[in-house]
């Protein structure tokens, strides 16, 4: 059974509808990272739902990004915890680097910037999110390093954006 | 004081695994409520405990599970919020990730108390590495019997489901995530119905936060009555506390609800004291949502009593000296941090989390975050302040669920405490200009300044 069957699955008969956000994300993972409107509609397709209905979810989720994004999104939390231990910097510092504003891709495709919104995860602030995994307890010196690491681990032609569902890389 | 229930076993090794969770006791509630327990036995353990919703209401979970419409013919669901968005808050996350099996127990046994044959974890999106956590957790469960067809032999039947969101605050309140669940927008529903009575798919359901169902197996073990006796008052029970911002040791602490607030800041057992040697300015004790208090008040109340870590002494004084004990997400601030660009930082989280639904929350967020941008670039004017006020009480009580509320009460309570600093922000332009001012030369003033 196909992990979209499985995922359907878990929801009443008829309530298919549910498991159009755990698809969405399984598609933005396997579709590059983001949500083109073919790719959604592939999806309403799949739930037999139109594509509107489609449209209007993966436009209000934050996590769903509706532009071509590079190969690693580098996600950084800017509310109130992280800013009192200095996220700011965190922002500003990757920005000056990479030569991109909040928002933008490097031109060499590899980063994209996006500030985000508490991700829970003040009691080790500043931090960022990179697919499945949290970097925390962030500094402006440590970035160097872990800007390296994640230019080795994502310069692949299919990077991993992560998703909570397995999906199989090929 | 110091009983430890939810994070007792947390340094077991292994404590992530079925089996050594089991070997500490792990499942017996389920064991005692489902082979000599009905239903409403539990729910009345739950009632006579006390325990009050861990997710920042702290409405009586016992009451809630009340209020389930046992009539109607239709499936009842149990939804788990994990959708832990609340700036400042991580302690779901935490209990997830570090001891899933509570969670499952605590979900089996709940959902047995409402009679539901369906039930689902809705985690935050964003938390995608602890999905196969729980799913994990979840299949060794069913593969010793505790999940699935006729649980123990008792005949009764649990299907347990994690569903993901996607990355949205609003999803945190009941309605919205059950019309996320449903696979919609979050936007929240109209009350009345509640959704003891029409909630997902239009069937009698129960949403919990994380913290209240892992507290339901304690409660079964050593009865309501005996947890109880834990705690302070109606603040029964322990609770988990997020600790961030400026002190020596962030993280998730279990305390017993009544702890003095001093001791929880200072001692090296929990927040180990505001760092770097500076001095406290304000705290915010229960997450974003709730009131600011600057040190003074944070410590004692008005009255000059010390103040405990429970719902009802945060509380005292109302929102003129009060606050929340919430979610328990506790943000420390020094004398650096700039009361205004915090402000600003939580304005522009709820704009951005606002569904947009109601006019007063949609409009009014942005324009808070508007002229708090201003002020704190130095661009502000006099008359802001009051705007700010204005804004503030306009979207209180005016919007389908608490997210105005939650919006407006950060603004009014930093501007009630730390007027003052504002004013600074508009006569001198030229010092705000650069972001760190205060680092740079902390804001003085007797009034909100004392020894940490």
């Amino acid at each position: 059974m196909s992990l979209v069957q499985k995922i359907i699955k878990r929801y009443p008969e008829g309530r298919h509808k549910s498991a159009l956000l755990p698809i969405l994300h399984v598609a933005q993972a396997e579709f590059g990272g983001w949500l083109s409107p073919e790719t959604m509609d592939y999806v309403a397709s799949i739930l037999n739902i139109k594509p509107i209905e489609v449209y209007e979810v993966a436009s209000f989720y934050s996590m769903y990004n509706l532009q071509p994004v590079g190969k690693c999104v580098l996600e950084v939390c800017q509310t109130g915890p992280c800013w009192l231990r200095g996220s700011d910097d965190i922002i500003q510092y990757i920005s000056n680097k990479l030569g991109i504003q909040p928002g933008e891709t490097s031109a060499d495709g590899m980063f994209t910037l996006k500030v985000v919104e508490c991700l829970a995860s003040c009691g080790s602030a500043p931090m960022m999110q990179v697919g499945n995994n949290f970097i925390e307890n962030l500094s402006v010196e440590k970035m160097d390093d872990v800007l390296k690491k994640l230019r080795e681990t994502h310069n692949v032609p299919s990077p991993d954006y992560g998703s909570p569902y397995p999906v199989n890389k090929a | 004081m110091g009983r430890k229930l939810l994070l007792k076993d947390i340094n077991v090794p292994g404590i992530k695994s079925f089996e050594v969770y089991r070997k500490q006791g792990g499942y017996a509630s389920v064991e005692k409520a489902l082979k000599t327990m009905s239903p409403d036995a539990v729910v009345e353990e739950v009632k006579k405990s006390g325990l009050r919703g861990r997710g920042g209401a702290g409405f009586p979970t016992g009451m809630k599970w009340s209020f389930i419409d046992k009539k109607s013919e239709k499936p009842r669901y149990l939804i788990c919020n994990a959708d832990e968005s609340e700036p400042g808050t991580f302690k779901d996350r935490f209990l997830m990730e570090y001891i899933p099996h509570a969670l499952i127990e605590g979900m089996i046994v709940s959902s047995f108390a409402l009679g539901a044959k369906t039930s689902y974890i809705y985690m935050r999106g964003e938390f995608r590495w602890i999905f196969p956590i729980l799913e994990k957790a979840i299949e060794e469960a069913r593969a010793a019997g505790f999940l699935g067809k006729n649980i123990l032999g008792s005949g009764y039947d649990l299907e347990l489901y994690v569903h993901s969101g996607a990355g949205a605050y609003i999803c945190g309140e009941e309605t919205a995530q059950i019309e996320s669940l449903e696979g919609k927008r979050g936007n929240p529903r109209n009350k009345p119905p509640f959704p003891a009575i029409v909630g997902l798919y239009g069937c009698p359901t129960v949403v919990n936060n994380v913290e209240s169902i892992a507290a339901v197996p304690h409660i079964l073990n050593m009865g309501g009555d005996e947890y109880a006796k834990i705690g302070i008052g109606k603040s029964t029970g322990t609770k988990l506390i997020s600790a961030s911002g400026h002190i020596n040791k962030p993280g998730v602490y279990e305390i017993e609800l009544g702890l003095p607030v001093e001791e929880f800041l200072n001692s090296d057992e929990y927040c180990g004291g505001v760092w770097k040697g500076r001095k406290l300015k304000a705290v915010i004790p229960g997450g974003s949502s709730v009131p600011i208090l600057p040190a003074d008040l944070f410590l004692k109340n008005a009255k000059g009593e010390a103040r405990l870590m429970s719902y009802e002494s945060l509380a005292d004084g109302g929102f003129a000296s009060g606050s929340m004990l919430g979610s328990g997400g506790f943000i420390v601030m020094d004398e650096t941090a700039c009361i205004v660009r915090n402000l600003w930082t939580f304005a522009r989280f709820y704009h951005h989390e606002s569904c947009g639904q109601c006019s007063p929350c949609r409009e009014g967020t942005g324009w808070m975050e508007k002229v708090l941008h201003r002020i704190e670039h130095g661009h502000g004017h006099m008359h802001d302040i009051d705007l700010l006020v204005d804004v503030a009480k306009k979207i209180e009580g005016n919007t389908i669920c608490p997210l105005g509320d939650a919006a407006a009460w950060p603004v009014a309570s930093a501007i009630r405490h730390f007027r003052e600093e504002f004013e600074y922000h508009i006569k001198y332009p030229e010092k705000v200009m650069n972001p760190k001012h205060f680092e740079i030369e902390p804001f003085r003033s007797e009034k909100n300044l004392v020894m940490a």
